[in-house]
């Protein structure tokens, strides 16, 4: 509610809330500064190894090499794309599961098993057999990122089905309604902040699945560089990408959440 | 004329631990544009009642016709049966309008016709400025309303009312009974409520029916007449034969707390 007509009191009051915000990102920015320019002070007067810790000064050059090589954008493009076909894939094919799944009681009942066995087996014991499947390149890298989310979106989307308030099935059922449109009126739209909270995981692990995949059979993408920096000792490289990674996670979670917030307008 | 009959209805539940019986050979009839509620314990199979009779499960043993037709499960007649449950249960991601029109949808009604009907309700009811609104911003007494407009859209012969005021407090409560049984009898609709609160039943009601303990039979079926003009819910409480028919009623549920 905007009032023009503020009280005094209710002004100092803003004012205490809007510095103590203003506070908090200032005591965020100094902490990254203070990280970055003491890295750079003691790797520069050899407190610490500059080639086992790289430094922030060696790295941007790194970066600006890498960018005059036109090849930057080129590695974190493809990492990216995997990450995003991975985890939108590993949401639709695992919310259409869990519609499955939830149709059919039977089938839900049958699998349950082998869900919860798929579910502990750490899929990325699976890279070797997926090399072997789908060959050295692109699809395998993403068929890991979607191995790692499949499972979790399957079971946490399906528990989010089967949360949906009964009441409300028998009330579409109580105006004639069939089980496709329980599922269509009620039990999808209703799921709707499940399956984005299945989103916000699957981000974080299609990253995850991404990262591993280029780890076994890349020729490109931060993960490439990554694990190539470590093989030719080159630090700077694995530091640059490992930043990039972190910045380009960070904006992806926050694109999710954006998503959330659009989506979810009418809960507020 | 009786638009609705129960005959020897029985109903019994089936779990791996064993078999209940809920209902026991009940009968009774109601009337074209009669109200009538149901009374009994808590537990004894109301809400069972009115989920056999909107075609929402099959009896074990009997039948239940409206217009002399069977009902069936999966209900055949579902567009003649208006069922309003404990709580409003508007779609949060529906506007109120949306939500109204929930059951046409669903039907594969939304004729013009319907429509306007539909729309008129609206107006006469005072929601015509919040037919965009989202469920969220009403108070509970207006969802109430609305979710009755809801099961009105559809236009059906009976309602279905299972503890409709429940969820409400008390003050809400009384005056959304009121305005509730004031729409009712303004669309000329014939209703079924079951609820456990006496008062109600008899404030709202031309007949009570009193159930029994699980399994239910039928105790007793009470004509309420009561000396006052311009019945509503609110006003029967002020007869001076209100307090005999809960007494009478209170005897015939025959409370113990054990």
């Amino acid at each position: 509610m905007l009032n023009n007509n503020l009280s005094k009191e209710h002004q100092i009051f803003l004012k205490r809330v809007k510095r103590r915000k203003n506070l908090i990102v200032l005591t965020q920015i100094i902490i990254l500064l203070v990280f970055f320019i003491q890295w750079e002070l003691t790797a520069r007067y050899k407190l610490v190894d500059p080639f086992l810790v790289s430094q922030p000064s060696r790295m941007f050059k790194f970066l600006v090499k890498l960018y005059g090589e036109g090849m930057l954008f080129r590695h974190i493009f493809v990492t990216c794309y995997e990450t995003i076909v991975g985890f939108l894939l590993g949401t639709v094919i695992g919310t259409l599961i869990s519609i499955i799944l939830w149709w059919s009681d039977f089938i839900c009942k049958v699998l349950d098993p082998y869900l919860v066995v798929l579910n502990a087996l750490p899929k990325i014991a699976l890279g070797p057999i997926l090399i072997f499947w789908i060959g050295n390149g692109q699809p395998a890298i993403i068929m890991m990122a979607l191995m790692i989310s499949l499972i979790v979106t399957i079971i946490s989307v399906l528990s989010g089905f089967k949360e949906v308030d009964d009441d409300k099935i028998k009330l579409i059922k109580t105006l004639g309604g069939n089980k496709f449109q329980i599922l269509k009126y009620v039990v999808l739209p209703a799921s709707i902040p499940t399956m984005i909270s299945a989103l916000k995981i699957n981000v974080g692990l299609s990253w995850v699945g991404v990262i591993v995949g280029e780890f076994l059979v890349a020729k490109e993408g931060l993960g490439f560089l990554i694990v190539f920096g470590g093989q030719v000792a080159q630090l700077d490289m694995v530091m640059v990408s490992i930043l990039i990674l972190s910045i380009a996670a960070y904006l992806m979670y926050e694109a999710v959440t954006a998503l959330e917030r659009r989506y979810i307008k009418y809960r507020s | 004329m009786a638009l609705l009959k129960i005959e020897n209805l029985s109903m019994r539940y089936h779990t791996l631990e064993g078999e209940t019986p809920a209902l026991n050979n009940l009968n009774f009839e109601v009337n074209s544009g009669e109200f009538v509620s149901i009374v009994g314990p808590s537990g004894c199979g109301k809400s069972t009642l009115l989920s056999l009779i909107a075609g929402l499960i099959h009896p074990s043993e009997g039948k239940i016709l409206l217009n002399n037709k069977e009902i069936q499960n999966p209900c055949n007649e579902c567009s003649k049966i208006g069922y309003m449950l404990q709580k409003d249960h508007l779609f949060e991601w529906r506007t109120i309008y949306k939500n109204i029109t929930l059951g046409l949808e669903i039907q594969g009604k939304l004729s013009s016709e319907n429509i306007q009907r539909v729309d008129y309700m609206i107006k006469k009811y005072g929601l015509e400025n919040f037919k965009n609104y989202y469920p969220q911003q009403l108070s509970g007494g207006m969802r109430q309303r609305v979710a009755l407009i809801r099961t009105l859209a559809v236009n059906p012969e009976i309602l279905l009312l299972d503890e409709p005021f429940s969820a409400l407090d008390y003050q809400t409560r009384l005056a959304v009974s009121d305005e509730i049984y004031k729409i009712i009898k303004d669309e000329g609709k014939t209703a079924v409520m079951v609820t456990h609160d006496i008062s109600e039943a008899i404030a709202i009601a031309d007949r009570v029916i009193i159930l029994t303990k699980r399994p239910a039979e039928i105790k007793d079926i009470l004509n309420i007449n009561l000396s006052i003009e311009n019945r509503t819910p609110l006003k029967s409480r002020e007869a001076p034969e209100f307090r005999h028919y809960f007494n009478a009623i209170w005897k015939e549920l025959d409370v113990h707390v054990e």
